[in-house]
């Protein structure tokens, strides 16, 4: 069992073009640097100076983790994580 | 060039009117880069100058696209006292490489789409099919 990570057209650059890749942790902040040992590159487009940079929406199945637990949310087996752009400009 | 129907077209404007003076904003699902289903988006912002997908609303929608094998092909929002052109704002947001960025001013009555791709700007011609009948 693993976790699914369903990535964004923006940054399937990291992932070979996946669509969805696989990855473990115990917290979303684990599972960042567990993507990040095999997709290098990605952890720098999703946080920033420790915090989720603003410009994406991160999910733990259907939650926004912001309202979650940020960086600190559990994560478990089984979880699916997906990655979008925020929409959003001026 | 962005080809899109005049009911697509005439839906984004009148959006943009009844939001006005707050910016409206959207997407126009489809496949193989042709628009056509109509998806309004509540600004969560609500405020004159910025426009801000719900997160919550974002996910249920790209969920939606996805389930039927859709891409966001337009994504849409309107100006509100400045012309049709993207905002540096606009510009340091967008994300998806492969959708027409459509501004709609309600001042001036403009109407144009864009690319925009690490960072650059590309205006491109907008073509309106005309419904028979």
């Amino acid at each position: 069992m693993a976790i699914e990570v369903r990535i964004p057209t923006i940054l399937r650059t990291y992932t070979d073009g996946a669509k969805a890749v696989d990855a473990s942790g115990g917290t979303l902040e684990e599972l960042i640097g567990d993507l990040e040992s095999r997709h290098p590159g990605l952890r720098a487009r999703l946080v920033d100076e420790g915090k989720l940079r603003r410009f994406v929406n991160v999910y733990l199945n259907d939650e926004d983790v912001r309202f979650l637990g940020g960086l600190g949310t559990p994560v478990a087996d089984g979880d699916t994580v997906t990655v979008l752009p925020a929409v959003a400009g001026g | 060039m962005l080809t899109i129907s005049r009911e697509l077209v005439d839906q984004i404007v009148a959006h943009a009117r009844e939001d006005h003076p707050d910016e409206a904003c959207g997407v126009i699902a489809g496949r193989d880069g042709v628009p056509e289903r109509f998806v309004r988006m509540e600004n969560a912002e609500r405020s004159p100058t910025f426009y801000r997908f719900d997160s919550m609303e974002q996910f249920r929608v790209w969920r939606d696209m996805d389930d039927r094998d859709e891409e966001p092909v337009v994504i849409y929002h309107s100006h509100t006292a400045t012309e049709a052109y993207p905002s540096r704002t606009d510009v340091s947001y967008a994300s998806e490489p492969y959708a027409h960025y459509v501004l709609y001013s309600t001042e001036f009555d403009q109407f144009r789409s864009f690319r925009i791709v690490d960072g650059v700007i590309e205006e491109e011609e907008v073509k309106i099919l005309e419904s028979n009948g």
